[in-house]
Formats: C-alpha cells, structure tokens, sequence
C-alpha cells in the first residue's frame, strides 16, 4: 500500500504557519489529483491545497481551526493503483 | 517583457454577480488564461470572511445582506464609493508569494493615495492601510491552484458610518474615506484610470483590453 503524505505548502517569505479553515472531503473519501481537499487560512488569504495524489483520504491529521506549520502533514492518502 | 492582462470595468454590480464573474475568470486564468483585474462597486452588503466571526457584526437588527465568502479576512462592508478591485492573477508571476502579493496590494493603496497627498501606511501585524489611526483599505483574498481572487477595497466617498455596524476586519478601528480625507467630493469613476495605471506600473503589466462591460 503505497502511501501520499499531503502537507502545508511553501506559502511565502515569512509565513511559517497556517490555521486549517475547512476540510472539503472526509475520511474515506475517493479524492482526484487536482480536487481541493483542504483550505488554509494565513495573511488574509485563504489557499485551496490540492491533493497532489489520487487516492483515498485516509487520516485527516490536523481537524479544522487548528493551527499547522509549513511542511506538517495535513493528511495521509491512500494511492490509488 | 510586460505581462499582457485584461481589465474588466463591473460598474455598480451585486456581489454575488461580481463573485460569479470572478470564478468564471478564475477557471480562465488556472486554465491559461489572461491575468484579469475586475474593478467595481457593490451595492450594502456584508462579506464574512474564512475563520471570520459573525459576532463581528454587532448590530442586531442589521438589514444589510450578509454572505459568507472564500477568502481569508473576517467581515467587512462594501457600499456604493467604495472601489472594489479583484485581481484574478497567477502568482506563478510573483514567486508563489502570498506575502509578496499581499505587499503589493498594499503598496497600490499606498501609492494611489500619495497622488493625492495623502501619506498612508502599513501597520505591524495589520494588514490594510491605514491614514493615521484610520482604515482606509482592506484586503481579502482567495488562491486556487496559486491563482489569487478576491481583492482589495478602497473608501473612496463612502458612506462611512455604515462601518459602525461591525468590527472591520475583527477590528475596535475607525474608519476613513478618500473624500473625508480631502473635505471633497471624489468619484470612483474619477479615480479608476489612476488605479490602473498604478496597477500596471506595480505588477509589471500592460493592458489588452480596457473597460470590457459584462
């Protein structure tokens, strides 16, 4: 079973954190490559991160409203083939 | 080389029309599309932000129209005078840099203020613009596969005391107009070449079409 750890993107100089909006898929969920799983909220912006693998969405790691670092794993997918 | 984008005049339009515009632009810009700048005014309404709280709005009996948006921010007011600028951009052009992006935004109030004398700035941990103590523009945006919307709003002749309805931004501030400021009448229409033309010299872009009506 190969394994996809989606997490926090380089989002700019000086920004090391993010707070977790709002998940758009739950656990278990079919996702596409380019779906938008998740929407980070940093600097008054709010960025869609795209799963970056097909799959399924296995482990939601860090819950909504929480805060994450740049490079800490989101979320844990499950590739798909 | 200047990077070729489109700027698209909205006039006086419904939020929810404006933010129907923006997605459709926004499908074009990830799609490969121009790089567009919606410029318009809003009609009363209330936008709440990600994360922004509805508690922010602190009048009970409010009957201005409230709607929950996609962008980063907590609730502002958008009213007619007040300039409403939505660059749909690829930030893939500006180094993947929300804060970069951000700065930029800012740096356009700032600069189009100072043309008329008008000394306005950042504050630290802030962002918007400030003249004094005042709020004078406020950001939001929202990014989809690095391609920023939402925008910048600027108090150009405003009706001011319908602020006194929230918390700007999450914010005890007070806010300014263009025309307060100066104890004259400006129109948005008056100032949106000016605008634009601080746009471009900023972002580094040149116009290929100018004042398209939806």
């Amino acid at each position: 079973m190969k394994i996809f750890e989606l997490k926090v993107p380089v989002l700019g100089e000086g920004i090391e954190s993010a707070i977790v909006a709002c998940w758009h898929f739950k656990e278990g969920d079919k996702v596409a490559l380019e779906d938008d799983v998740v929407e980070l909220v940093t600097a008054k912006a709010s960025f869609s991160v795209p799963a970056g693998s097909a799959g399924i969405l296995k482990k939601i790691l860090i819950k909504e409203k929480q805060e994450a670092k740049i490079s800490d794993v989101l979320a844990v997918i499950e590739v798909s083939g | 080389m200047k990077n070729k984008y489109i700027v698209k005049d909205l006039g006086l339009i419904e939020y929810s029309l404006a933010y129907q515009k923006q997605k459709e632009c926004l499908s074009q810009v990830i799609a490969g599309g121009k790089d567009t700048l919606l410029i318009c005014e809003h009609p009363n309404v209330l936008t709440l932000g990600r994360l922004g709280k509805a508690t922010n709005i602190l009048n009970k009996q409010n009957i201005i129209p409230v709607i929950e948006v996609d962008r980063g921010g907590d609730v502002t007011l958008h009213s007619p005078g007040q300039i409403v600028i939505y660059p749909v951009f690829n930030l893939k052009h500006f180094k993947k840099d929300i804060r970069l992006y951000v700065n930029i935004l800012e740096q356009v109030a700032i600069d189009f203020l100072g043309e008329f004398g008008i000394s306005a700035c950042r504050k630290p941990d802030e962002i918007g613009i400030y003249v004094e103590n005042n709020k004078i523009a406020s950001i939001g945006i929202g990014i989809k596969k690095w391609v920023a919307y939402h925008g910048i709003s600027i108090n150009i002749n405003n009706n001011i005391n319908l602020f006194s309805d929230i918390r700007p931004c999450g914010l005890d501030v007070g806010m300014v107009s263009l025309s307060k400021l100066l104890a004259r009448d400006i129109t948005v229409d008056s100032i949106k070449v000016k605008i634009i033309n601080i746009f471009e010299r900023l972002f580094d872009l040149e116009s290929v079409r100018i004042n398209e009506n939806i």
